[in-house]
């Protein structure tokens, strides 16, 4: 299917919606809330579109989630890449699991996506950020569910693909 | 359609279908490895200074309307803020202003005199040292930058003639500086970066020394002071100009700690920076109008700092005044 089809354009639309919300202004109280949402997205079209969703689609959209936010380029798209790895050799085992595991899985990988990021902080002599900066992986534990149904019901709904 | 075309068709399907089963592109832990390896050269290119500032603005122009779009809410917030604000408090935000504009223009009479008093005393000295310098207001884009890194945007690039390395003040002190310049926006690294060091004196007694960011808003760290120097709670730290990056003489930041640990050499010394850094909506773009003794401005940057047509509110073309 290419990217254009109907299908296509649907993928699209959710990750340029992502990369939206991703530096989207919060109020200062949410901000350490901040969910991940391009790693939670991208995780999402690794499970249900595996032959299209490879390591070199989080590739591309890991630089530009880097061009987006000003980070060092490079950083998401390793993080991306190793994410989109994982989920592609697991997402059969993960497909099968009940909806509370597969959340928990993803919480996973959204902590190996953090603590990839950690590395590179360190590694490029920032401070140490503090213990909320792996609140977001929390956060993207209780939406996952709600965002896989959305998003299932989107997909399969008549007037959108 | 003709039978032989029918099969022709549904031999393709075949065909198809029986690829889709097997995966023929590289194996994925090879992938993995490809795209870890680019990314990884990526991001050594890119902190080594400047190797990829082309393929980053290149990128930028096409990040620009996400960026846009994320940053039309908060201002669509203010904007309505400002349509139901009430009329008292449009008075009262009125009378105020007056007030301070009153208090602003007081100043502004005896800083004209001195200022030519100043001029006339170092062409006396004969001394090149211009006062003035030329600025551009820039809005900041109302988004959420890698919070883990100082910086953030603004919406006036190269095309306003926005260079590397210009310094960025609001409407207290010293902000940032530009590292990123794009065509149509910049990114502005502020001075509590922990990349960014920034050459300071002590506005009482003319003690230079270098202020370095510790990565949190709110705080400047002073690690070059020896434990004898004369430096009290309450100084006002200003721009030394030495590093010929920023101009001289505009404030920077307060000293609000000086502790002497027995562990360190030094005397830990602690700087709130003047400038909101976290709440400013508009920022000061400024081009210097005398290269001061600038060894690290080099004339490259000058020659694309120069404005190709004059930006709102300023005079004349910044450089090559002197």
């Amino acid at each position: 299917m290419s990217v254009f089809s109907r299908g296509g354009l649907f993928v699209m639309l959710t990750l340029v919606l992502a990369l939206i919300l991703s530096i989207l202004p919060m109020p200062n109280w949410a901000s350490d809330y901040q969910p991940q949402w391009v790693t939670l997205i991208l995780i999402y079209w690794c499970l249900r579109w595996p032959t299209r969703f490879g390591i070199f689609s989080g590739f591309a959209l890991g630089i530009a989630q880097d061009v987006i936010s000003g980070a060092l380029l490079g950083e998401h798209a390793l993080s991306f890449s190793v994410i989109a790895y994982l989920v592609g050799e697991l997402h059969r085992r993960i497909r099968a699991f009940p909806l509370w595991q597969q959340a928990v899985a993803v919480w996973l990988l959204l902590l190996i996506e953090r603590l990839l990021s950690f590395w590179i902080l360190g590694a490029t002599g920032q401070p140490t950020p503090t213990l909320a900066y792996w609140l977001p992986t929390l956060v993207g534990l209780l939406l996952w569910p709600w965002l896989s149904y959305l998003l299932d019901r989107l997909r399969f709904s008549p007037w959108l693909v | 359609m003709t039978r032989a075309q029918l099969l022709s068709v549904a031999a393709t399907r075949r065909i198809l279908t029986i690829n889709a089963l097997f995966d023929h592109r590289p194996s994925s832990p090879l992938r993995l490895l490809l795209a870890a390896l680019l990314a990884l050269g990526l991001m050594v290119a890119d902190a080594r200074e400047g190797h990829l500032d082309w393929l980053r603005s290149t990128l930028a122009v096409a990040a620009y309307p996400i960026q846009w779009i994320a940053s039309q809410p908060s201002r669509l917030a203010r904007m309505l803020d400002g349509q139901f604000a009430t009329e008292a408090d449009l008075r009262e935000r009125n009378a105020l202003l007056e007030r301070e504009n009153l208090r602003l223009r007081g100043q502004m009479q005896q800083f004209l005199a001195l200022q030519a008093e100043n001029s006339r005393l170092r062409d006396l000295l004969g001394s090149s040292f211009k006062v003035s310098d030329r600025v551009l207001v820039a809005e900041l884009l109302q988004v959420e930058l890698d919070p883990y890194r100082q910086q953030v945007l603004v919406d006036k690039g190269t095309a306003s003639g926005v260079y590397i390395g210009q310094p960025v003040l609001d409407a207290n002190a010293v902000m940032g500086q530009v590292v990123v310049a794009n065509p149509l926006t910049a990114t502005v690294l502020l001075i509590t970066d922990a990349d960014h060091a920034l050459p300071v004196q002590i506005n009482r007694n003319g003690l230079r020394t270098i202020a370095t960011g510790t990565g949190r808003v709110n705080q400047l760290h002073l690690p070059h002071l020896p434990k004898n120097a004369d430096v009290r709670v309450g100084d006002l730290l200003v721009t030394s100009g030495m590093g010929g990056v920023f101009p001289a003489g505009y404030p920077v930041a307060q000293i609000v700690e000086v502790a002497d640990d027995p562990n360190s050499a030094f005397a830990t010394v602690k700087a709130v920076p003047t400038a909101r850094l976290d709440r400013s909506h508009e920022v000061l773009l400024v081009w210097t109008l005398a290269p001061v003794a600038a060894p690290t401005a080099p004339a490259q940057a000058l020659g694309r700092g120069r404005p190709a047509d004059n930006p709102a509110g300023t005079s004349e073309p910044a450089v090559n005044r002197s």
